[in-house]
């Protein structure tokens, strides 16, 4: 029996670890990854609250919410290889106008 | 000391190791692979936690196809190092003092206002993968039908999506 509290522990560092790699990278794709980092920090939370309840409502929400990230990296990659194209690079430092 | 805080404490090392390995990787592609690590250890998470479901689904879509989308767009870009530019030299020491912080708050907000009653299951009550797959088949499918659906459209929004905007270029050339 692990106790829930250590799991929510666990999620919220690795959270915070992705929240870390979006402050301090400045490569769009590892910023990418970071967020992917997050969205499963928040699956793991979300899964341990599922089981401590006794529930499966968690699960399904964990089920949708991969489904939801499989679309956003398809559609963030093209943008990045879309920005790539047009400016040569993929540090988010670069992407200071709004025209392409 | 049961043997599941055992296998918790070790996983709980190996995932924090890989995460902070993707954070330091000098190399996109060592991060992307320290990713991968990483996700497969929440997916052993998952067993603990009795979803074999949401554990298998998460090799699949994130270890498989998720981080093989990214591999290939670094390999694509060759973009796998970036030059060595500090913009910001107080920028690292703030978002490290930052993430501190809410990582502190965070905790202590969710393991103090958030907490569910009751424990963990132990997996050898919890698991049974054909129970536990029928459940989820029977609540997708009946209660959570309408949701179902709806992601079936943005998953086609999202290929739709990524086809036109990568398409683009080649259109306007002749012009």
């Amino acid at each position: 029996m692990v106790p829930v509290e250590y799991y929510i522990i666990l999620s919220a560092i690795l959270f915070t670890i992705g929240v870390l790699g979006v402050l301090i990278h400045r490569n769009a794709l590892i910023i990418f990854m970071s967020i992917e980092l997050m969205l499963n920090a928040a699956n793991l939370a979300i899964v341990a609250f599922s089981s401590a309840i006794k529930s499966f409502s968690g699960q399904i929400f964990v089920f949708f919410v991969i489904a939801v990230a499989a679309a956003e990296v398809a559609v963030g990659l093209a943008l990045i290889v879309e920005i790539f194209k047009s400016k040569k690079s993929i540090d988010v430092d670069q992407m200071s106008s709004l025209k392409g | 000391m049961t043997i599941d805080l055992i296998l918790f404490l070790i996983l709980a090392l190996v995932a924090i190791a890989t995460a902070i390995g993707m954070l330091m990787g000098r190399n996109a592609v060592y991060s992307a692979l320290f990713l991968v690590l990483n996700f497969v250890t929440v997916a052993v998470f998952y067993l603990l936690l009795g979803a074999p479901f949401i554990a298998m689904a998460q090799i699949t879509v994130y270890a498989g196809a998720i981080m093989v989308l990214f591999l290939f767009v670094i390999m694509l870009l060759g973009a796998d190092a970036l030059p060595k530019t500090d913009v910001l030299p107080w920028q690292k020491p703030l978002a490290i003092g930052l993430a501190i912080v809410l990582a502190v708050e965070a905790t202590f907000l969710l393991v103090t206002k958030a907490r569910p009653a009751g424990n963990i299951l132990a997996p050898e009550v919890s698991v049974n993968t054909m129970d536990n797959l029928r459940e989820l088949g029977m609540t997708l499918f009946t209660d959570y039908l309408l949701p179902f659906e709806v992601t079936s459209i943005l998953l086609l929004v999202a290929m739709v999506g990524a086809i036109v905007l990568t398409n683009r270029q080649k259109k306007e050339e002749p012009n």
